[in-house]
């Protein structure tokens, strides 16, 4: 991670920003969408999110979690189960990060 | 523009800034966690401020983060922020209605400061789609608020979190945050049917080089997700088709 590398990825970033936001205005004519794509597009964020957050919060190196004693699973139990009842995304970080800060601290996990 | 007043003088603005004020403690939150989780990734505080100040696209940045901690391919980082960003990309279809008539670089400098948000509060507060002169004044004063509250608070978050031990593990609430985002899109059969599906492919093709996992799940998941529309439509689906057969 050399710091040219950081510069030209948020360059690149702030660049698929635009891009993304501005999508449809950046031709000087109207692009109609084809609703195939309209439909499959629905799905891309989420599996991109899914594919990023799995070695996030269930996986060490190159394999699933295998020890019980890893307090990322707890900590992420407890977002979803937050989120599942309140639909909060704050309550989410904040049970999720309590639980994580409690384990690391307390059991040193 | 037969108005001569600055933009920032006209009631529209004024009213578009009011409009996000309760948003903006929700954004301000948000920008809080960012700056705390990108410090903490090992970005520093400098960096982080610099992500966010350039970025400005809270889940775009927070999934791009972790592969750019560990050198992962430039395309990778910014084809994956690309996907999480796709819903600004059918958001903008809707700004075209109103903005198309502006010059293109002044369309495209509007929405670059455009989040989720203003896009709800937009709609809300023109409701018919069509050109008016009062919109991009709406429009700017959204954006001043989203924008000074994200900023303002990522600035925040990186400060504090240089001064809490990594041991804390605070970088783990971007990957709260986007656990929550995630769920947050499971609202049918057919998008958790995606997701696992996803989860699947991004662990079974893990071994891959230049995180080409991520690239694979994206594709299995679109590609399960249009089967299920076509060969049993989900009730309740958020983007129905128009020509199902």
């Amino acid at each position: 991670m050399t710091l040219g590398y950081v510069l030209l990825a948020f360059g690149g970033l702030a660049l698929v920003s635009a891009v993304t936001r501005g999508f449809f205005m950046i031709p000087e004519r109207e692009v109609p969408i084809p609703p195939w794509l309209r439909e499959a597009l629905r799905y891309a964020p989420l599996a991109a999110l899914v594919a990023v957050l799995l070695p996030e919060i269930a996986m060490t190196g190159d394999h699933l979690v295998d020890t019980w004693k890893d307090a990322r699973i707890y900590a992420t139990a407890a977002g979803i189960l937050v989120f599942c009842t309140t639909r909060s995304l704050l309550g989410t970080i904040l049970a999720g990060s309590a639980v994580l800060l409690a384990l690391r601290l307390g059991l040193g996990w | 523009m037969t108005d001569s007043r600055p933009l920032w003088r006209h009631p529209e603005f004024a009213r578009g800034a009011r409009d996000m004020r309760d948003v903006a403690l929700g954004i301000g939150a948000w920008g809080l966690v960012a700056g705390i989780a990108m410090t903490k990734s090992g970005l520093g505080p400098a960096l982080a401020v610099l992500m966010s100040l350039s970025v400005f696209a809270g889940s775009a940045q927070l999934a791009a983060l972790p592969l750019i901690v560990q050198g992962a391919p430039l395309w990778v980082v910014w084809a994956t922020a690309f996907c999480v960003n796709l819903r600004f990309v059918i958001f903008s279809a809707g700004w075209r209605l109103y903005f198309g008539e502006l010059p293109r670089w002044r369309r495209v400098l509007v929405t670059y400061f455009t989040v989720d948000f203003s896009y709800i509060a937009f709609m809300r507060r023109f409701p018919a789609p069509g050109p008016m002169s009062d919109q991009v004044a709406y429009v700017a004063g959204t954006g001043t608020v989203s924008w000074m509250a994200w900023q303002g608070m990522t600035v925040l978050g990186a400060v504090l979190a240089d001064v809490i031990p990594s041991r804390w593990g605070l970088g783990f609430a971007g990957s709260l945050a986007l656990l929550g985002i995630t769920a947050s899109l499971l609202v049918d059969r057919a998008t958790w049917i995606a997701a696992i599906v996803a989860a699947c492919a991004a662990f079974a093709t893990f071994a891959l080089p230049f995180h080409l996992n991520i690239v694979v799940a994206i594709a299995a998941a679109m590609a399960i997700g249009v089967l299920i529309d076509h060969v049993a439509p989900a009730r309740g689906a958020a983007t129905p088709l128009k020509d199902a057969a």
